[in-house]
Formats: C-alpha cells, structure tokens, sequence
C-alpha cells in the first residue's frame, strides 16, 4: 500500500509546477523505497528500463524533416489549401479526419497519423485555419488541441479493430493463462460497437464546434 | 540482421548534430547547457546498450538534473520570414516529402515482414520509420538546395521548442516499469476489492471498466492496466461467475483503458507531447479536449458490456 505514496508525489510534484522529469524520477524513488528496494538496485533498474525504452524517443527521427518543410512553408501551405475550400468547418474538418483515421488504424494502418508527423505540421494548422475562416471568435490554441485530440480518439478507437496489434495479442496471452479460449478475431469484433460509440460520441462533439460558432456569429450580425 | 541498433545510430547520430549545431552557433545564455543535454541524449543512444544499467541510470540523473537547471531553452526567435511566399511557390508538393515518411514506413514495414532476414520482424516498424525519416530528409535537401547542415539546425529548432518534453515519453515508460516492480498493480487492484458491489452485474461491470480506466491512468498506459484488472475482477468475477463472454470482457476492458490514456499525463507521447509541439499556452490543453469524449466513452463502454457481454 506505501508504494502509492509514488502518486502522491507525482501528482504533488505537477500541481506544484516542479519541472516534470524531476518529479518522474522523485516517485520512481519513492515507489522503489517503498517496496524496500536498496537504492544501488534502483538505480540499475530505472537505468536498463531508461535504456530500454529509448525506441520511445527514436520517434523524433522526423523532426529534422519536418524542420525543413516547415522552413519551407509546410504549415502556411495547408492553412492556404483551408482557404481555397468551399463549406469546410473546423466540425467538418476533424470528422472527416477521425473517421479516415478510425478506418486507417482499423485496417493496421496506423502510421498514417501521428502527432509528430501529421498533426504538427499539418492538422493542427489546417483546424486552426478553418475555425479562423468561419469568422467566429475560436482561440487558436483550442482548435490545435481539439485536432491532436482527434487523432488520438481516432487511432485509439479504431486500432483494436485490427488482428495483429499490440494489444489483442497480449489480450490473447493473459486470457491463455486463465484457460480461456481466445480468438483473436473476437476479440477484434468486440471492438467494433465501441469505435462506433467514439464515431458518434466525439463526431457529435466536433459537428456541434460548428453549431455554437454559428449562433453565435448570427448573434454579433 | 539489421534491428534496433541502426534506429538507435541514426537517432544517436541526430542528437550529436543538435548538440553541435548548438554549440558552433548559439552564443546566447542558455546555449551551453542546451548543447550539452542535446550531447547528453546522444551519448545515451549512442553507448546505453554499452555502459551498464547502474551508468544507464546515472546518465539520467543527470540528463534530469541538465533539463531541470532552468539553464537550457530555445534559442531567441531569428524572425526569419517568407514562409507564405515559400508555401505558395513549392505548393501542394511540401505535403510529399512529409507523407513520404509514414508511406515509406508503411512499405518497409510490410516489405521487412514478408522477406525475412533483412531485418528482425519486432524492429521492423521502428527500421522502416528511421528509414523513411532519412530518406524524406535527403529528398528535401536536393529539392530546397539546402546545406548539409541545415536539417540539424531545422530539427533542433524544433526540439528545443519541445525541451523536455522530448524525454517525458521515454521517462515516464521507465517510471510504469518501476511502478509495476514496486507492485503498484496489485495495491491498486487489492484497493478495489475493498469496494462492495452487492452483487449487482452492472456495479461490477462499471467497477471493472472503472478500475481499468484508473489504474491507466496511473501506470500510463492501458497494456499495463489490462493484466492487473483481468486477474482482479475480469476473470474471477465477470468471466467465472457471471459468466461472461470472455472476449468481450476482455477487449471491452482494454478498451475502457484507452478512456484512461486519454485523460493522464503519464501517457506524454498522446497528450504532453502535442501539447508542447503545437505550441499551446495550457500543457494539459490536449487532456481538457480529450476529456468529456473519453468520460462519455468510458461510459458507453460500461453499457456495451453490460448490455451485450452477458448472456441472459
């Protein structure tokens, strides 16, 4: 039970604006402590499991791409190519997105999006355009965040649809454990009413972005 | 067989240019410490799988200790200008070089699966990646008739607007590892039995995606979360004696978790990292935009598996 003093730090450690990566390593000490593990022990731990994620941050590998069309006019060129659509909403916009990227992720296509490589430099500028377009007051940091949303209820929602990922085949391992027969493809299809559920929840979310601009534009003229 | 180690070369080889780069053109106060965390990364990529776990967990200290000195930071914004010119000269053709990464990606990946030993089949998403990054780079360095040193000074222009932020991910990763050792899981999980249900279906169906959605939110990520739940509640409860169908316990579970990862800043990649990409005011403005989706998703999950996971 000690070992959730780990959490109050964390969350003590955010709310107080302590720099995030100290308050990380703070209740990595705290939760070791409290389960008695001797401090030489660890810090090995924490340094092979440091070590061993680092294909975490091998995603940045882009930046330099990205660095360089952005240099180039990338972000301008997709808020320009906003301008020259006809009937395109911020609403619009994110429910086409979330649906391609719920199709794309449900077939294993889920490099396709990304935060890095296709919200940064284009989505994130894309929504910002639109919402500016529609000629409501929409703060721009709000139409970015709402397209970085998107794409991760899309991918998160849609992804589980596939056989071959991550996450059904550790499903499939720990029901193997109990003795239970676990098909993968099942499994898949029990994710199927739940990526309609997100279709509907959060389109109806970005559709309505759409309806109180409206308003409240009818309003100011 | 090519595997990890090249990923691990080129991003080592990236993060060397960052420091460089750094420390040749920054003359302002904060270039020193900045060069030497972008050096300090580098080194960490480039001779981890070398100097031992205990030198691997020293190197982070002081990684931290660097990012936390309040002495790195972007460099004073140089005001060069002419993105709209440039944007509408080159076109619709900027957004190729940036779709070329996931297509190569994509073809690499499957390309790596179906020939094997080429490279190991677990890396090969991660290999096709680092390839197509190098490959769009290259492309956009003949089309802009850039210098050589330019994606480095592009890229850490970037990297330094996230800070770090770029390390939260791979930190935070290390953090559920050493949660999960200090048995964080089963505290949690020993925390729930303690909460009575009375033996109503729909109370422990909404416990059991509750608790999926919690614990994830704690340890960062659903994965994590699945096995804890599914021994607590999932398989002797819902499965055994409910009688449930155990696939849609299952997937309905994980996915209850996903609500979770949607909601904490222990799963940076998803909700830290955009935030401090697209330059919002608020850290946690993804989490507040993600927020009332993932509540009611988590809900609806609660009825899915309630309504259709049971026979009756």
């Amino acid at each position: 039970m000690l070992v959730l003093l780990a959490v109050v730090v964390l969350v003590a450690g955010l709310v107080a604006r302590i720099n995030p990566l100290a308050v990380v390593l703070a209740s990595a000490a705290t939760a070791g402590l409290a389960a008695g593990l001797p401090l030489p022990e660890l810090l090995a731990r924490f340094g092979a499991a440091f070590n061993a994620n680092k294909f975490v941050t091998a995603v940045f590998l882009v930046i330099p791409t990205i660095g360089l069309l952005e240099r180039h006019g990338l972000q301008e060129r997709a808020k320009q190519l906003m301008r020259g659509l006809r009937g395109i909403t911020l609403g619009r916009l994110l429910l086409a997105y979330l649906l391609a990227r719920q199709l794309t992720s449900a077939v294993g296509l889920t490099q396709l999006g990304g935060q890095v490589t296709m919200v940064r430099p284009m989505l994130g500028p894309m929504a910002e355009a639109a919402a500016e377009q529609d000629g409501a007051q929409v703060d721009a940091d709000r139409a970015k965040a709402l397209a970085a949303a998107t794409d991760n209820v899309g991918l998160f929602f849609g992804e589980d649809i596939f056989l071959a990922i991550g996450s059904i085949l550790l499903m499939k391992g720990v029901m193997e454990g109990y003795g239970m027969k676990a098909e993968p493809f099942a499994l898949s299809m029990w994710a199927v009413p739940t990526a309609i559920a997100a279709l509907l929840i959060h389109g109806t979310r970005v559709l309505l972005l759409d309806r109180r601009r409206k308003a409240s534009l009818g309003e100011a003229a | 067989m090519i595997g990890l180690e090249l990923v691990y070369a080129l991003a080592g080889a990236m993060f060397l240019g960052f420091a460089l780069v750094t420390a040749l053109h920054r003359r302002d106060s904060k270039g020193r410490a900045t060069a030497l965390f972008w050096g300090l990364i580098a080194l960490s990529f480039l001779l981890g799988d070398y100097i031992g776990d205990m030198a691997n967990g020293v190197l982070a200290i002081v990684i931290v200790a660097v990012a936390a000195s309040g002495r790195t930071g972007a460099a004073p914004a140089s005001g060069e200008g002419g993105q709209e010119a440039a944007a509408s000269r080159y076109g619709n053709r900027l957004f190729l070089p940036a779709l070329a990464i996931p297509a190569i990606a994509l073809a690499g990946t499957v390309l790596f699966k179906s020939v094997p030993g080429i490279v190991k089949a677990s890396d090969a998403t991660l290999v096709s990646l680092g390839l197509g990054a190098l490959a769009s780079t290259v492309i956009c360095m003949v089309w802009f008739r850039t210098r050589a040193e330019a994606p480095l000074r592009e890229g850490v222009r970037l990297a330094d607007g996230l800070g770090w932020a770029i390390l939260m991910p791979q930190l935070l990763a290390s953090l559920g590892i050493i949660y999960a050792a200090a048995g964080m899981g089963t505290a949690v999980g020993s925390l729930l039995d303690h909460v009575d249900t009375g033996g109503s279906l729909f109370a422990q169906v909404a416990l059991y995606c509750t608790g999926m959605a919690l614990l994830t939110v704690l340890m960062g990520n659903a994965l994590a979360a699945f096995p804890v739940m599914f021994a607590a509640m999932g398989a002797p409860l819902l499965v055994t004696v409910q009688h449930g169908d155990p696939a849609a316990v299952a997937a309905i579970g994980m996915l209850a978790g996903f609500c979770g990862t949607l909601l904490t800043p222990m799963a940076a990649n998803f909700n830290l990292v955009p935030a401090a990409l697209l330059n919002l005011r608020d850290p946690y403005g993804v989490i507040r935009a993600q927020a009332p989706t993932a509540l009611a998703m988590l809900a609806a999950n609660i009825l899915l598996l309630y309504f259709l996971g049971f026979s009756r």
